[in-house]
């Protein structure tokens, strides 16, 4: 209690940058957080489920993903291992924020565990207000983004069970959401190899191993490709820069 | 609930933990000014739009391809979003617009 004489002032002025640079992610995590309590509670888990699966996992596409896994039959393993998988981005986003989350003392691990796309997006893009002490920003940006997802997976969860509308065919707004993120990806022409690979080698996978097994296989093609294709896609780069 | 309780908290802690290891990975890996390999920045930048697109097709995977309606719903749905997501490039209104028509032609027009 000694210590709010000082710091509200600070933290204040961090929270006010923070919010409003986080209102569209505001908007898409209290939709598809909602999305994801009501879809969960479709398949049977209220929001004593959702909620804290949204608080321990935090991963938009994996938690939805991971929806097909509590209704197929029990394979931890491949739970861990396509979780990797579809979060290996996050392995990239850690690289480039190295120096910014360099030395911000408490708050650190909590921002290594709050790492989403969105977050990512804000942090490594929008520039730090004057006067605002950049890791305080940071953990506004992430804390947010981290309680929208939450709070609109408990919305959906608590107002899913009084909706009383057919839900069928909300599943695919997961898919919506990937195509949409795809042509985001499309836009910029040196991804296109790489997602026409994607595209390709996921249909290869499935065609190969089948629905139940086609993450694991499409994964290998992938990567084999991205590999094999290494050499031209770096020049490429390389050619446009 | 197709699953035990117990089996359910299995799952989502295996999906906690593999989220939580591709975010601590390379701060663990990369705790001073170590430059990482060429070969991991190349990847780095690669993955994304391929991720995603296996992500469209893992979704669906579990559409009955020869059998009425075909995939038609699946289909017409995807290219709505796409035509909306050119047009107004409003992600929000791309994924909403796509999936209410979805729902449409399940509930309604293929059911």
């Amino acid at each position: 209690m000694e210590k709010t004489l000082t710091l509200p002032r600070r933290r204040g002025r961090a929270l006010r940058a923070a919010f409003p640079v986080t209102i569209p992610v505001l908007t898409g995590f209290l939709c598809l957080g909602m999305a994801y309590g009501v879809l969960m509670q479709t398949k049977g888990y209220g929001p004593l489920w959702s909620v804290p699966a949204s608080m321990l996992i935090f991963g938009g596409s994996i938690q939805f993903v991971a929806i097909t896994l509590l209704t197929a039959a029990f394979d931890p393993l491949q739970a861990f291992l396509l979780s990797v998988l579809v979060n290996a981005r996050h392995m990239f986003y850690g690289l480039s924020l190295l120096e910014k989350y360099r030395g911000i003392g408490r708050m650190r691990p909590f921002l290594i565990f709050a790492l989403c796309d969105e977050t990512y997006s804000l942090v490594s893009s929008v520039e730090v207000p004057e006067g605002v002490e950049p890791r305080r920003f940071y953990f506004w940006i992430s804390l947010l983004d981290y309680s929208y997802w939450v709070i609109g997976t408990a919305l959906g969860g608590f107002l899913g069970s009084l909706l009383t509308f057919d839900t069928t065919g909300l599943d695919f707004v997961l898919t919506a959401l990937f195509v949409v993120l795809f042509l985001e990806q499309w836009k910029k022409r040196e991804n296109r190899a790489a997602g026409f690979a994607g595209v390709a080698c996921a249909a290869a996978g499935l065609a190969l191993a089948g629905p139940d097994n086609m993450v694991l296989a499409a994964m290998a093609l992938i990567l084999a490709a991205l590999l094999g294709l290494r050499r031209r896609l770096d020049r490429r780069e390389g050619e446009t820069v | 609930m197709t699953l035990t309780p117990l089996q359910t908290l299995a799952i989502i802690a295996a999906v906690a933990a593999g989220t939580q290891l591709t975010r601590w990975l390379p701060f663990c890996l990369f705790p001073e000014n170590r430059q990482p390999p060429a070969v991991v920045l190349y990847l780095g930048r690669v993955l994304p739009p391929a991720m995603m697109g296996l992500l469209v097709v893992y979704c669906l995977k579990d559409v009955a391809w020869t059998a009425a309606p075909h995939g038609l719903p699946e289909l017409l749905a995807i290219a709505a979003v796409a035509l909306v997501h050119v047009w107004k490039g409003n992600v929000l209104l791309s994924i909403a617009g796509g999936t209410v028509l979805y729902m449409v032609l399940v509930q309604a027009v293929f059911a």
